[in-house]
């Protein structure tokens, strides 16, 4: 690669990231939750290449809000500019819940013919069914009653009869009056002898739940304020809650729990309660609000730290529990529960922010938590939308807006505002005035159908306005003050004026000069000396007549041997040039004269024609290269020649030794033979005699051994090199070598003591 | 004159020395006729093997060294048997005999594992 293209890299990145960057920004903390881990990035240093980006921002904006202050445009400018710093939140997108929730729904909550792992699991996949309106499968409702009735039939802890109860609530299985009987007073026992959070807020659950299934109408906690006031023991200064009088550890995952709890007494008194306890208890709450944590694009979170591995939660269980609690709480008890609708709307967006999650749990406490937001006694946040973030100028798109709650069921009446867009890489004023959004009935969109002449191609933030029409409706519902929200608008630029001409260098005078088609038909053809220049120039108009400096605007010369050189193509204003001094080049084409191939690419995000285009063949004429030049780089191999197969290798096995031919073999053990021959004919010859053999039986039978023991010791020699192993003969050897020894000792000796009478005698 | 003497010397030498041996006992001849046969068929397997080349390099080696081995007991047994042996005299031939018959039944043992 030839130098000049330092930033190529940099370039190729912000291309592929360019279309909804501040959107892939926010997307990039969402891919932090992964499923499968359990922590999440304790600070939002992690993502410190957005926050980077919009601290940078931020910075221009303020050093040019001052500037901007002096040469005030107009007083509507001068205000939005104001609002605009105030908020120091980014851009961002959020959706509501959708149809491909519901489709990853079915694909999560899987069940073995209908019956899940647990009755947790069971209650958590109906209540995902119900919120986002699946249809109840049969086989899966026959099996929960299943699993409901024998939970309930037989003495389960309160857990079990807490989530078999929860279950039940969707499933609506009949109990029996003697179960219910039964679970009405193992919970009341329960109650009474409870000793840890976790024990009251089952038992306390499940009181409420069979209240509301069972026919009974009257059940009630015998000492609603003690048990009160002993759940309220757990409860801590910060607004968290410990699980129980031993364990300091303090958690608002517990806090979530301890509401529920709670609210589940006051449903359950038989008299009102203290209104002093119940005041304490908003205290509490907001209390804990105070501490909730914040991600720089605005969502609002719930964490406890890390302490106990198995027992921390993570944030997203962490404040699904916490807002369940919050809603259970607010519906339990008459009054307002003051907390301010920007703490909502975070934790809204916290929960949208995750997307699909590819985790069961997961997904049942997204859903859930936004489903404790959808309708609440707080306040519902509603969410605005868009269908894309990338509008065309060219093919006319219209900017549609949604605004729904976070289920995605319809806002009450209300009306959207344009009120500014800012262009990304200038932070200067509003491009277009404050203007009403048109509502369609039809499709619930607000529209705004033609793009101002103010907006050209290129990256914008657009800021949205929400204004609920009637004034009751304040009162439950919550909406962002200002949305801002990244446009990625694209068209289609004109590339005019397209040109390349040969120059003589020392006079500047045309020699050739032609039209560059891009279209890529006519290829031109030129022939150049090194003392010549090549020129190449263009103009580029975006679709509002406006001068467009693209990501990418280089020329590529590509030798027949496969060595390329890039140029990058500078601009002034409209006008695009580039003049090649083929003098100064010589050495960086390393003296290669020859044809050359040119490509011309021209690119950008906002681009919709971009090209990469061949534009034709220039012959350069240049001087020899001397003796120390640089030798080109050697090109890449075809990368499927170089790591493709290998030719094949044939092992060639060692040659066996030549062998004697079996005739001289066969004379040769002939010829052996004949020595033993010519041994026993001498011995015949020199009057051997067996005299000395033993006549007598006894000695006569060991010489017999004897020899035949030799015999078979020889013999078995024979064997051992046509068969045995040494092993075997070894041991035969030991066997036989014994007898010998004995046989032979016998033989001797009596041949010794004969020798010794006769020469005595 | 020098060379005739030599002759007659040479033939007069292999005369007495022929005599000599016959008076020789005759176990002694028998010995001296198994380590003829020995060296014998050990010529012949070197022979074989300028021949054909020395390939199956071990069983070569130890069949010429099995030869050789047993020569070389053999002339052991016959300096502990010959009774002008005057430094053998204690052991009785019997003996000598017998370890000549245990010595050759090791070496045969490792000559036929060498084999191969």
């Amino acid at each position: 690669m030839a130098g000049g293209l330092k930033f190529k890299p940099k370039l190729v990145m912000t291309l592929t990231f360019w279309p909804n960057r501040k959107y892939w920004c926010g997307k990039l903390v969402i891919l932090h939750f992964s499923p499968t881990a359990t922590s999440f990035p304790s600070s939002p240093n992690s993502l410190h290449s957005c926050a980077r980006q919009r601290l940078r921002r931020l910075q221009k904006e303020e050093r040019i809000s001052f500037t901007l202050i002096e040469m005030a445009r107009s007083l509507a400018g001068f205000l939005v500019l104001l609002l605009v710093i105030s908020i120091c939140e980014a851009a961002s997108l959020f959706q509501p819940i959708s149809d491909s929730h519901r489709s990853a729904a079915l694909e999560l909550f899987t069940s073995d013919h209908g019956s899940f792992k647990s009755l947790e699991e069971t209650y958590e996949a109906l209540r995902t069914f119900q919120i986002l309106g699946i249809e109840k499968k049969p086989d899966v409702t026959a099996a929960a009653c299943r699993s409901i009735s024998e939970t309930v039939g037989s003495s389960s802890t309160p857990k079990d009869l807490f989530y078999a109860l929860k279950a039940n609530s969707i499933a609506q299985c009949k109990i029996h009056e003697k179960a219910s009987k039964g679970i009405i007073s193992s919970l009341n026992a329960a109650v009474g002898g409870a000793s840890l959070l976790l024990d009251f807020y089952y038992s306390v659950g499940g009181l409420v739940l069979i209240k509301d299934q069972s026919s009974k109408a009257d059940i009630h906690l015998a000492d609603a304020e003690g048990v009160f006031r002993s759940v309220k023991a757990f409860s801590q200064s910060d607004g968290r809650w410990r699980y129980s009088s031993n364990n300091p550890e303090s958690s608002a995952f517990a806090a979530g729990i301890a509401l529920e709890t709670l609210a589940g007494i006051v449903s359950l008194a038989s008299s009102e309660l203290d209104q002093s306890l119940i005041s304490t208890l908003k205290n509490d709450i907001s209390k804990l609000f105070d501490g909730i944590e914040k991600y720089d694009d605005g969502t609002l979170y719930f964490d406890d730290k890390l302490v106990d591995g198995h027992e921390y939660q993570g944030p997203l269980s962490t404040t699904s529990s916490v807002l369940r609690g919050l809603t259970a709480f607010a519906a339990a008890t008459t009054g307002n529960i003051n907390l301010p609708g920007d703490k909502i709307l975070g934790l809204a967006k916290f929960f949208l922010g995750i997307g699909v999650p590819g985790d069961a749990k997961d997904f049942f406490y997204q859903v859930d938590a936004l489903a404790c937001l959808e309708s609440n006694r707080v306040s519902v946040p509603l969410i605005l939308s868009l269908s894309s973030a990338v509008l065309s100028l060219d093919k006319k798109d219209s900017l549609k807006v949604r605004v729904t709650t976070v289920l995605g069921s319809n806002a009450p009446p209300l009306t959207v505002k344009l009120v500014g867009a800012f262009s990304s890489d200038s932070k200067d004023a509003s491009l277009l005035e404050s203007q009403e959004l048109k509502f369609d009935q039809g499709s619930g969109l607000h529209i705004l159908n033609d793009l101002p002449k103010s907006i050209d191609v290129g990256s914008y933030t657009f800021v949205f306005e929400v204004v609920l029409q009637e004034p009751e409706d304040e009162k439950v519902y919550v909406t962002e003050s200002q949305t801002k929200v990244p446009i990625f608008v694209t068209g289609i630029v004109k590339i005019e004026n397209s040109e390349i001409s040969i120059l003589d260098s020392d006079l500047g005078s045309v020699e050739s000069q032609s039209k560059l088609d891009l279209g890529g038909k006519n290829a031109v053809s030129l022939s150049a000396n090194h003392l010549q220049k090549l020129r190449l120039s263009f103009q580029l108009t975006t679709p509002r007549g406006r001068a467009f400096k693209p990501h990418q605007a280089f020329l590529k010369l590509r030798h027949e041997s496969k060595v390329e050189h890039i140029f990058v193509v500078g601009n002034s204003g409209k006008q695009f040039e580039i003049v090649l001094n083929f003098l100064g080049l010589v050495e960086k084409f390393f003296y290669l004269s020859g044809k050359y191939d040119m490509e011309l690419t021209v690119g950008d995000a906002a681009m919709e024609n971009s090209l990469l285009v061949a534009i034709g063949h220039i012959e350069l004429d240049l001087p020899e290269a001397p003796e120390k030049a640089p030798r080109p780089p050697p090109q890449l191999v075809d990368p499927y020649s170089r790591y493709g197969p290998k030719a094949e290798i044939t092992h060639i096995f060692r040659s066996p030794e030549k062998r004697p031919p079996q005739e001289l073999s066969l004379a040769f053990l002939g010829l052996t033979i004949l020595p033993l021959l010519g041994f026993l004919i001498g011995l015949l010859r020199l009057g051997v005699n067996m005299k000395n053999f033993p006549t007598k039986p006894v000695p006569a039978t060991f010489a017999v051994l004897f020899h035949v023991g030799i015999g078979a010791v020889l013999l078995l020699y024979v064997f051992f090199w046509l068969k045995l192993d040494l092993f075997q003969t070894l041991k035969a050897v030991g066997f036989l070598g014994v007898f010998l020894v004995f046989v032979g000792h016998r033989t001797l000796s009596h041949l010794a003591a004969a020798s010794a009478k006769l020469k005595s005698a | 004159m020098g060379r005739a003497s030599s002759k007659e010397d040479a033939g007069a030498l292999f005369h007495s020395l022929r005599s000599a041996y016959a008076a020789t006992p005759l176990n002694l001849k028998i010995i001296d006729l198994y380590v003829g046969f020995a060296i014998f068929t050990a010529l012949i397997q070197v022979v074989y093997m300028a021949i054909v080349g020395s390939f199956p390099f071990n069983s070569f080696l130890s069949g010429v060294l099995s030869c050789v081995g047993t020569a070389v007991l053999a002339v052991c047994l016959r300096i502990q048997v010959n009774k002008e042996n005057k430094e053998f005299k204690d052991l009785s031939p019997e003996r000598a005999f017998a370890d000549f018959v245990l010595c050759n039944l090791v070496l045969h043992l490792v000559i036929m594992n060498f084999l191969g």
